[in-house]
């Protein structure tokens, strides 16, 4: 076997390693699920179907990874930069309310204006949240973690009281079982479907049969798309600007970065700028293209359905890489909605669910040691044989592998 | 209006509830100062506290016993912490992802437990508040700080204990020797894996205890998520008192006596909105750090996981 | 090396799944609390309303253990829940012999909560109990707070064909309004709300919701006769639905009685913190409060405090006498069969939606469940009971006395 050769199988199996790992947490879930009389086959068989089954379920798993990807793009530019972001169920939550607010304002306005303004307005509002705790950590030592999570909670008793008063529905108001939520916003701040966009392409390619399962009656939205085009835009921006490169410098190395003149602490607060920018959009996004209103009803998770944490999980699945967030984030967003799916087949608890998430989640974190074992030696053996090896991308491996 | 609550009752009680709230993010966050001392962040500490608070509870349960439901609790956070551990330290595992997967673990599991043992919540005798002999007779003082349960005794004789061990014992010395620089610790010949296993295990434990000191002392009943995102408040707590354990203490203390405090304040029918009043521990945590704005350096090696001959 | 690890770990993930999954325990013979921690320290100081409370600790906490052991599961598919007080009315149902009619709910919390969900479950419980499994099969999701996951499980149960498809959630009214249009064959349910969407020429919606502020009136009533300090405290989650109904209700229900009570209430801004609650009751009885009642899912925290000072509990959403028998006086349980007997007759009959249902005290929707082993003073039962009575026959429009005695609507459009 040539070298190279080995190094093929070796990347191969990097890949294959969290498939792996995800198998094995599926195999104990299984056991858990025999274990509860239920069917595992016909649980894992509804699993995928209700992520991949039809085009209905693939819509479903698409809507639920877009806010991943896009809290997940944030995570990747805050780890990237040294900071630890954990903030983005409260960045999400100051986005959808800016979103919202910004809607209701404007019941005329036309949509090509309506929506850009409001996903503008929601990536600011999560912008100024991520920055706050950005400017905490640069000039007042105070700590990441400890503010966003504190942050998180003000978040969201700050849209419980815009819920109950400013911004409720004002035929709530007079009902006597009150709910605090918003009225329905103007229909056109609706992010369009583009279903039908779908379908003229599959026609186009000849693909869409007359009976065929359709596009168009599902409910993906522009967000996707939108989404997708961030996460390429925020891979140039990292490996491809001056300013990207300094944000991984500082993340790297700040003391290095200190002497090299950059300055440590604006790129701080930038990060976290953009990592809550990026969740405040994605709050934005949910708000426009799913729920069409805020509520307090449910709490903060009815909303944001702990994007802000799950958008973690995926960018380090992603290997923090923006790109690499993308398919993480549908992978991930399929177990989400196909975990449902499977609860409502074999009718196991809910628990059992999350149970099978946090295996998965443990197991794909775990094997990573293996990938970066074989990288390590990878480089040894592209060390010792230059010529041999495409040194380019050991050496991406070895940036990835941190 | 301020006036309602400078009433030397209502001072006492919110002392007091302070006390009481600040009981189970002592432990957790005690327990996180040590993991995070020698280098391994745990934001899994949520989910050991809803196992550690369901096992304790089944345990009171079905033998009465508080003591088992001590060491049941121990026992959850035991297996816990050896999970956790092997985790981020013998698989090196990415610490904040991993730990957001012991949190989904524990929330799932607590819950299926729950589900499988019990068919709606039910409620156990748990420890009983103990009035100190002779010191809780002590006016005002008395009332404050000698009427709580034992669990609460133990979670503030914790803090001054964690800081011997950690600043004078040479047990601590290895501890922070590993989370400042484990290279350097593994050339002296200390077992870096071996260190950040004791202080994992160690952290599960008191955050299993944690949740076991709301489910079978502060409320003697178990329910879903019942810890509501306390673990994630203690792991910032840790944060705030800059890995020190009295740093810690303060912190613990701060949020939860705001907290009561603004119990109070709409107990007493002082017209504030409820949502800007639960607000306040949260923004006064963080108005606080602002001012003490002191600079302490996190553990050198804090996440990373120990690769020799890096 | 690295393998045993792995092995070992295995091992204790394995242990505890088997644990979890292991559905029946082995019959733990009940074993008596046996008290270990001196408890002869007597925890109330607090000036203890009822004295004779004391007196019945020790009986009731044996009656809370036993019917717990004894519960064995039988149908492990389906979770469970508890099936104590379901046979309360007669359920008939137009099923046609041979055919099984299949409803599905989607909840927001767990099966388990002792509350909203909980009532729900039961009431389908209740109802499978009373037609047979073969002819009443329903499938439920529980814990979907996150509403977009709930939106897709109601798209997916109305595409299985299910006969009834139950969205238990007032936050998930907004996605039902866009689902049920895509469905016109299944019929909907919808609560808690009075809105059946019928303005948007949606056909095929039901709206139900709990009136909650009946009981609550009447708990409001007798805790007025109860109370000796005259501080009466209530607990909320955040100011919505039948939790706002209800604890209108019953401040309206103590000022009938005496309009100088102010009960504290304090909506504690969470549905699932307990300690909060806890201490939120805590700081109502340092004030003096001697009967506390309190909504939602994180009210078990307060009902410990309350049982600690020797407090009074009404209770409600559900039964919660087993919480703390010393002082629960009365517990107000909802019970959905009502209104889930007359949709699915109609639903059989061809129509779909449009209709919206209440449970109340006067259908029995509401039911006004006293705890045996609480010694309630007659003449404050008789008030509660005379109460109940006025509002079922509608001398008393408790709404009504919601807006003159508080002033609500009035003042919220401000």
């Amino acid at each position: 076997m040539t070298p190279s050769r080995t190094l093929r199988l070796d990347r191969l199996l990097d890949l294959l390693m969290p498939v792996l790992a995800t198998v094995v947490a599926l195999l104990i879930g299984a056991v858990m699920l025999v274990l509860m009389d239920a069917d595992p086959i016909r649980a894992y068989q509804a699993l995928y179907e209700g992520a991949f089954g039809t085009k209905n379920a693939v819509a479903d798993t698409l809507i639920k990874a877009t806010p991943l990807l896009l809290v997940g793009i944030g995570i990747c530019i805050s780890f990237r930069g040294g900071v630890i972001n954990i903030g983005g169920e409260g960045q999400m939550i100051v986005g959808g309310l800016a979103a919202t607010a910004l809607a209701l304002s404007m019941p005329d306005a036309r949509a090509e204006v309506l929506i850009p303004a409001c996903l503008v307005a929601s990536f600011a509002a999560g912008a100024v949240w991520g920055g706050i705790a950005g400017v905490l950590k640069a000039y007042f030592n105070v700590n990441e973690i400890l503010s966003t999570v504190m942050l998180n909670q003000v978040a969201t008793y700050w849209m419980i009281y815009l819920m109950n008063n400013t911004l409720i529905d004002p035929d709530q108001l007079t009902a006597a079982s009150r709910i605090p939520e918003t009225d329905r916003l103007p229909r056109q701040s609706d992010l369009p479907r583009i279903g039908g966009w779908l379908d003229s392409i599959y026609d186009w390619l000849g693909l869409g049969g007359a009976d065929a399962a359709r596009w168009t009656p599902t409910l993906l939205h522009i967000g996707t798309i939108i989404a997708v085009v961030f996460a390429v835009l925020v891979y140039v921006f990292l490996w491809r600007t001056t300013l990207g490169y300094r944000i991984r410098a500082v993340g790297k190395n700040p003391r290095a970065s200190r002497y090299a003149g950059i300055r440590v602490k604006r790129y701080t607060v930038l990060s976290l700028l953009l990592s809550g920018g990026f969740a405040g959009l994605a709050g934005g996004i949910q708000v426009l293209g799913v729920r069409h209103r805020m509520s307090a009803e449910g709490g903060a998770i009815a909303f944001t359905g702990n994007a802000g944490f799950n958008g973690i999980v995926a960018a380090l699945f992603g290997k923090l890489h923006p790109l690499g967030t993308i398919p993480a984030s549908v992978l991930f967003g399929a177990l989400l909605v196909g975990g449902n799916k499977l609860q409502r087949t074999v009718q196991v608890p809910s628990a059992l669910i999350t149970v099978l998430i946090s295996l998965v989640i443990v197991f794909v974190v775990s094997s990573d040691l293996w990938s970066r074992q074989r990288a390590r030696r990878r480089v040894a053996v592209a060390a010792a044989e230059p010529a041999a090896s495409p040194g380019g991308s050991a050496a991406i491996e070895m940036d990835q592998a941190k | 209006m301020i006036d309602q609550l400078l009433d030397s009752s209502v001072l006492i009680g919110i002392a007091a509830s302070g006390i009481r709230l600040a009981t189970p993010y002592l432990y957790a966050a005690i327990g996180e100062t040590f993991g995070q001392r020698s280098g391994v962040l745990n934001l899994g500490v949520e989910g050991i506290m809803l196992m550690g608070a369901f096992s304790g509870f089944w345990a009171v349960y079905h033998t009465g016993s508080l003591l088992a439901g001590v060491l049941i609790a121990l026992l959850a956070g035991l297996l816990m912490g050896l999970g956790t551990a092997f985790i981020n330290v013998t698989l090196k595992a990415e610490q904040g992802i991993s730990g957001i997967g012991i949190y989904l673990f524990g929330l799932g599991l607590s819950d299926l437990l729950f589900q499988q043992s019990f068919d709606s919540v039910v409620t156990v005798n748990g420890f009983p508040r103990i009035h100190v002999p002779v010191l809780s007779r002590i006016p005002v003082l008395g009332e404050i700080f000698f009427q709580h349960n034992l669990l609460v005794y133990i979670a503030f004789g914790l803090v001054p204990v964690a800081w011997f061990v950690l600043n004078r014992t040479t047990l601590g010395l290895k501890i922070r020797a590993v989370g400042q620089n484990p290279q350097a610790a593994d050339a002296m010949g200390i077992s870096v894996a071996r260190v950040r296993y004791f202080t994992v295990i160690l952290g599960a434990m008191l955050a299993a205890i944690a949740g076991a000191s709301l489910s079978i002392a502060l409320l003697n009943v178990f329910q879903q998520n019942m810890t509501a995102g306390q673990g994630f408040i203690a792991v910032a707590l840790v944060y705030f008192g800059s890995w020190r354990p009295f740093g810690v203490m303060a912190g613990a203390l701060l949020f939860s006596t705001v907290n009561a405090l603004q119990l109070w304040v709409r107990t007493k029918g002082i017209d504030i909105p409820a949502e800007y009043a639960s607000m306040a521990p949260y923004l006064l945590t963080i108005l606080a750090l602002v001012l003490a704005s002191q600079r302490v350096d996190q553990p050198a090696a804090l996440t990373k996981p120990f690769e020799r001959g890096e | 090396m690295k393998k045993r690890w792995l092995v070992l770990v295995l091992l204790i993930i394995a242990a505890l799944t088997l644990a979890a999954c292991g559905g029946e325990e082995e019959a733990t013979p009940t074993p008596q609390p046996t008290p270990t921690v001196e408890p002869t320290e007597e925890p109330t100081e607090e000036p203890t309303p009822e004295p004779t409370e004391e007196a019945t600790e020790e009986p009731t906490e044996e009656a809370t253990e036993e019917p717990e052991a004894e519960v064995t599961e039988e149908a492990e598919a389906t979770e469970e829940a508890p099936e104590e007080a379901v046979a309360a009315r007669a359920i008939s149902l137009d099923i046609p012999e041979g055919e099984t009619f299949r409803v599905a709910v989607v909840m927001p919390s767990t099966a388990t909560d002792l509350a909203f969900s909980q009532s729900m479950a039961t009431a389908l419980a209740a109802i499978q109990d009373a037609v047979g499994e073969d002819r009443f099969e329903y499938a439920m999701s529980e814990n979907l707070f996150v509403v977009d996951d709930a939106a897709t499980a109601l798209r997916d149960y109305a595409s299985q064909g299910y006969d009834l498809v139950i969205a238990h959630g007032s936050q998930y009214g907004s996605s039902l309004q866009d689902i049920a249009p895509d469905f016109p064959d299944t019929a909907f349910a919808w609560g808690t709300t009075v809105n059946t969407f019928a303005d948007e020429g949606i056909t095929n919606v039901y709206a139900y919701e709990a009136r909650s502020e009946q009981g609550g009136y009447v708990f409001g009533v007798m805790a007025a006769h109860l109370t000796q300090s005259n501080v009466i405290g209530v607990v909320g989650p955040i100011e919505t639905g039948d939790a706002k109904l209800y604890i209108d209700g019953f401040v309206a229900g103590v000022k009938s009685v005496n309009p100088d009570i102010d009960p504290i209430v304090n909506y504690i801004q969470s549905f699932g913190d307990l300690a909060l609650a806890a201490e939120a009751a805590d700081a109502m009885l340092a004030n003096g409060a001697d009967v506390l009642t309190g909504t939602a899912q994180m009210v078990p925290g307060a009902i410990q405090k309350a049982k600690e000072a020797g407090a009074l509990w009404f209770g409600t959403q559900a039964n919660q006498t087993n919480l703390a028998p010393e002082i629960v006086v009365a517990n107000q349980v909802y019970d959905w069969t009502v209104v889930l007997e007359d949709i699915i007759n109609r639903v059989l009959a061809g129509q779909l939606g449009g209709e919206a249902y209440a449970i109340t005290l006067a259908n029995d929707g509401l039911r006004i469940e006293y705890n045996d082993a609480f010694d309630l003073p007659d003449e404050v039962r008789q008030a509660g009971e005379e109460t109940a009575d006025a509002i079922r026959s509608g001398d008393i429009d408790v709404m009504s006395q919601i807006e003159t005695l508080l002033g609500e609507p009035a003042e919220a459009s401000d």
